[in-house]
């Protein structure tokens, strides 16, 4: 077992943890963050996109004592008193969703990008999403959603991280 | 899945992960980005007892000057690898392959160290390392030594690194003023490479002066394509020149047959992707 200490969505929460457990594990059966899911074997298709100290990462290939002193947000961390995250709505907005399985780690994934660049043209969309599969090939609409959530938040997309509260005693 | 049990732990200095490496025995094995390592655990592939998780030795991160060398820590990011301004300016062909490998999300996470010594024959970044004479820095329990690239890769997923050595960092030549391109033939949703080519020229006055090719995945290691850098060098930039020479390319490769490519496929795609390679290096 391996103590760790670890800000998910502004929380702060200590746990011992065996080595072996995934990150995407550790937020979904200790945590019950179960807005994060699994969707492969290959760490192939992104379902499970995190962002680890501001980095879109995916979840399922980082074991949880590697975020030991990191900040974790999910797509549980992104609504703020109330109100959607802006891509979170254009995802919304513009139906960029069929099952809905690709979600969580294609809005992860896209606040990373915008983040990054803050105006992407749909090529430069299409390739920062590159990492993430959308099994009902629904991508027309996610695309358009991150064109629309870009025109809505320039400037600046990367969501403000949380000042880490309470200290909160992890699921276990 | 879930991986087997193992031990873990978390070194801040090389000395201690040699050591940690070297108490560890068989069954110990090392952890760079885990962009490969964690998914080899979790299909369980692999079965090791202990982890020595390398991401807490600062040392071994970033990027330097060392007179006629940049030298790259063994657990630089892809993502710092494709933003770093000494790469770019004096070693384009390593930012440029970089940029290629997987998705933003790995690029976050895997390292260039870690994809060397990893040494998949359809990684991305052999053959550009391969191709600019790099020099691989491996410190063991007797000491560091610096081993050629063309002396590094070995076999299939097999490198020069002993099993209590580490790898500390990769030194590259300047190549300053070169143009450089990696061109890469992959499947979409899949950004390993069923062939790729890393070419790097000099063009000086309309003239080829000095060109450097690498392949990847036309071998069990990169292989370096000899026979057109010698063709195009001297002779002066033209499509037709480059297109000639990029026939030379398959010469002494030894590709594999597999569900995306037969061999002979390969070769042809080894031959025209050098030409596009050479000439948007050139261009």
């Amino acid at each position: 077992m391996a103590r760790i200490r670890t800000t998910v969505d502004g929380l702060v929460y200590e746990d011992d943890v065996e080595p072996r457990m995934l990150l995407v594990q550790y937020l979904r059966e200790r945590l019950g963050k179960t807005g994060t899911v699994i969707g492969c074997d290959t760490s192939n298709c992104g379902a499970c996109t995190v962002h680890l100290d501001g980095l879109s990462v995916k979840s399922c290939s980082v074991l949880a004592v590697q975020a030991n002193g990191s900040e974790v947000l999910t797509v549980e961390g992104l609504e703020r008193d109330g109100q959607l995250h802006p891509v979170q709505q254009a995802f919304h907005d513009n139906h960029a969703l069929q099952c809905g399985y690709c979600t969580p780690g294609m809005i992860m994934q896209s606040i990373d990008l915008l983040g990054d660049n803050p105006d992407p043209t749909e090529r430069e969309v299409r390739e920062g999403i590159e990492g993430n599969l959308c099994r009902c090939t629904g991508y027309q609409n996610i695309v358009r959603a991150v064109q629309d959530a870009a025109q809505k938040m320039k400037p600046g997309a990367h969501a403000a991280p949380q000042a880490p509260q309470s200290v909160a005693g992890g699921g276990a | 899945m879930i991986p087997a049990s193992f031990d873990y732990v978390r070194p801040t200095t090389v000395g201690e992960a040699v050591q940690a490496l070297s108490d560890g025995g068989d069954d110990a094995k090392l952890l760079a980005g885990g962009q490969s390592f964690i998914p080899v655990l979790r299909l369980r592939m692999g079965d090791p007892s202990l982890v020595v998780d390398l991401g807490g030795i600062a040392e071994l991160r970033g990027v330097r000057e060392e007179g006629d060398a940049i030298v790259v820590g063994a657990m630089t990011t892809h993502h710092d690898v494709t933003r770093d301004e000494l790469l770019g300016r004096h070693v384009a062909l390593i930012a440029e392959a970089t940029r290629t490998v997987a998705d933003p999300q790995v690029r976050h996470r895997g390292t260039l160290g870690g994809a060397l010594a990893h040494a998949d024959p359809a990684g991305d970044l052999a053959a550009p390392t391969l191709a600019l004479d790099a020099e691989l820095v491996v410190v063991g329990p007797s000491g560091e030594r610096r081993v050629p690239a063309s002396e590094f890769f070995e076999d299939y997923f097999t490198t020069a690194i002993g099993p209590t050595e580490i790898l500390t960092a990769i030194r590259f030549p300047k190549y300053t003023g070169w143009g450089a391109r990696y061109e890469k033939f992959n499947r979409v949703a899949q950004a390993w490479s069923i062939v790729a080519v890393a070419a790097t020229v000099k063009v000086d006055g309309g003239k080829i002066t000095d060109a450097r090719i690498g392949l990847t995945n036309m071998a069990g290691t990169p292989v370096r394509a000899r026979g057109v850098e010698s063709a195009l060098v001297g002779q002066s930039m033209s499509e037709e020149t480059v297109r000639a020479a990029a026939q030379a390319a398959a010469e002494g490769t030894s590709p594999t047959s597999d569900a995306d490519a037969g061999s002979d496929y390969r070769e042809h795609l080894a031959r025209v992707l050098t030409g596009r390679a050479v000439l948007a290096a050139a261009g």
